[in-house]
């Protein structure tokens, strides 16, 4: 910016000075950009050793990595409480995988009911709190339908209060990759004989699913993360999830210990997830 | 154009085609026959309605009036059963649009299997068998990523060809092809006319139309100015917009500045 607005003040007339001018600017900005760069790296490095050296390891190592605490935590922390956390998350996931599947095609059909309520469901349920619906289903709905019960109990209204918001957001990432399908493919399809529906399946879905795994996955690895939420159903020491044992944990050891463990058990989930995200992401760009 | 008795042998049959796009009228009353066997190849300038034409037979455009009659079965009824007829007439676009999530031996087979419910073992072979008429035998578990644009429209060709079917549309098959490509897409056409395949070809390719067609269409604003043998519309065209035309596409580097500036007004009258 600054090296434009001096080559603008030159007229034409003085051309070789302009060229040299820039060019030592130039240099002095390099050299000026280091010091900066410098000066952030020291600041950063005297804070992480500031803090190392204020932090009392003995005590943390006490408060957050006591091994007995941790111990204590196994088998049910894997057997129960990580086992559980999968099993909210793709019940819900499947649940939402099928009714945003099912969203996505009525918001593209011709038919301007199905459009309209694919629209409004969508909206609705992007625009609620996920807790919200969780608690709407939970204790809502029971009292809608007394004589009623959610099949499968505390799995069931977790399915359904967390894959109905999870739905939503899928039914949009489906609609976009369906779209992403170039026509010239329903058009071959439909040249062939194919129906409308057999071209859908055989033909534009599986494109659509290929470019849409990789944010369905990111879908995935938030669902692991709410199920953090499904305690607000009144869970029991069988459908105990990991966030919810955890705290349990943290209130009988009176010790923050367990936080870590479910911690690092939740990012055993997420961060192969996000890496192979990563890796989908980068093969598309490739490949295109 | 005269009117033709309805017989088994009119392979297509359009009388008044009309369509609009809005407020374009895009076809403007058009009646054509072919007959089958026979190859008629469809050229004019660039937005003159040859592929709304085509699109318009296997119902791809639904047409805003007139009637379209293929092998005897008018598709521009609407309790016709418009799947059932496009089973029977093959089509072939500009960009190949092949499934590229299907090897090219699947590409093949999908609609065999699933729209006439044939046998995997049948549609292999006649998949095999259509491969090896596109000289693309060795390329069934090639993607379609994998190959070249012309080896994409060979198999493309042998695609519709695996339908059985008793009509072939194309649209302008080579012209999204590099030029050392289009020879091979032409041989297989050629070779396809010459086995007696009904074909309706939009193309810009004069030399083709001049040796292979039966019959040569020239269209212009939506209607058809002229249609006759190639050698006469080549040779000695009747009307002046089907000469100016060929003066165009025949001689590109000869149009004179004069002719773009009277381009228009040309196109006007007549
Ligand atoms: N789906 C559509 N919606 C609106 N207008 C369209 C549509 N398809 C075609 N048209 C218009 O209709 C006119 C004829 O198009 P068409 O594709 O049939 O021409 P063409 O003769 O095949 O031209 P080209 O040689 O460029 O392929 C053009 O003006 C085009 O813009
Ligand atoms: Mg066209």
């Amino acid at each position: 910016m600054t090296d434009g607005s001096v080559t603008d003040t030159n007229s034409p007339a003085t051309t070789a000075p302009v060229i040299q001018e820039p060019g030592r600017r130039r240099l002095g900005r390099r050299r000026r950009e280091r010091l900066v760069r410098a000066a952030g790296y020291a600041v950063f490095v005297l804070v992480v050793v500031g803090v190392a050296a204020a932090a009392d390891w003995q005590r943390l190592a006490d408060s957050f990595f006591r091994v007995d605490v941790a111990r204590a935590m196994f088998p049910g922390a894997v057997t129960t409480a990580l086992r559980n956390t999968i099993v909210y998350t793709l019940l819900a996931f499947a649940f939402g995988l099928v009714l945003g599947l099912v969203l996505a095609l009525m918001r593209l059909s011709t038919i301007a009911p199905y459009r309209w309520f694919a629209t409004a469901y969508i909206e609705l349920f992007r625009g609620l709190p996920r807790l919200l619906v969780l608690f709407m289903v939970g204790y809502g709905i029971p009292q809608a339908f007394p004589d009623r019960e959610i099949p499968g109990g505390v799995y069931g209204a977790v399915t359904l209060g967390l894959g109905a918001t999870a739905a939503a957001y899928m039914a949009e990432t489906i609609r976009a990759g369906i779209q992403a399908v170039p026509k010239g493919q329903t058009e071959a399809a439909r040249s062939l004989g194919m129906s409308h529906g057999r071209a859908m399946v055989s033909i534009v879905l599986p494109q659509a699913f290929r470019i849409v795994i990789p944010p369905l996955t990111n879908e995935f690895v938030g669902l692991t993360k709410d199920t953090s939420l499904a305690y607000v159903l009144g869970v029991t020491a069988s459908t105990i999830e990991l966030t919810k044992f955890a705290g349990d944990a943290l209130n009988s050891q009176v010790n923050p210990t367990p936080l870590v463990v479910a911690g690092l058990l939740y990012l055993a989930i997420t961060l192969p997830l996000s890496q192979l995200v990563r890796w989908l992401e980068r093969r598309a760009a490739r490949e295109r | 154009m005269k009117h033709r008795e309805v017989s088994a042998l009119s392979a297509i049959e359009i009388s008044g085609l009309r369509k609009s796009f809005g407020a374009l009228e895009v076809l403007r009353g058009i009646d054509l026959s072919v007959d089958s066997g026979e190859v008629v190849c469809v050229i004019g300038p660039s937005g003159s309605g040859k592929s709304t034409l085509l699109r318009c037979v296997n119902l791809l455009e639904v047409p805003t009036g007139g009637t379209i009659r293929v092998g005897g079965v008018e598709v521009t009824d609407p309790d016709c059963d418009i799947d059932g007829v496009r089973r029977r007439i093959g089509m072939v676009f500009q960009q190949f649009n092949l499934f590229g999530h299907l090897r090219v031996r699947e590409n093949l087979t999908i609609s065999q299997r699933r729209v006439l419910r044939r046998s995997r073992a049948e549609a292999q072979r006649i998949a095999a068998a259509n491969l090896e008429r596109v000289g693309l035998a060795d390329k069934a578990d090639a993607y379609p990523a994998q190959l070249s644009g012309g080896q994409q429209q060979r198999v493309a060709i042998a695609r519709a060809l695996a339908m059985d079917p008793q009509l072939m549309l194309f649209d302008e098959p080579t012209s999204a092809l590099d030029p050392e490509l289009v020879g091979e897409v032409l041989a297989v056409m050629r070779g396809l006319a010459a086995d007696g395949m009904t074909m309706l070809v939009v193309t810009h390719e004069m030399a083709f139309a001049r040796e292979v067609a039966s019959r040569v269409v020239f269209m212009d604003g939506g209607v058809i100015v002229e249609s006759g043998e190639p050698a006469q519309v080549f040779g000695a065209p009747r009307e002046r917009r089907t000469a100016e035309f060929l003066h165009r596409v025949l001689e590109p580097t000869r149009v004179s500045e004069s002719e773009i500036g009277a381009q228009p007004r040309a196109q006007h009258d007549g």
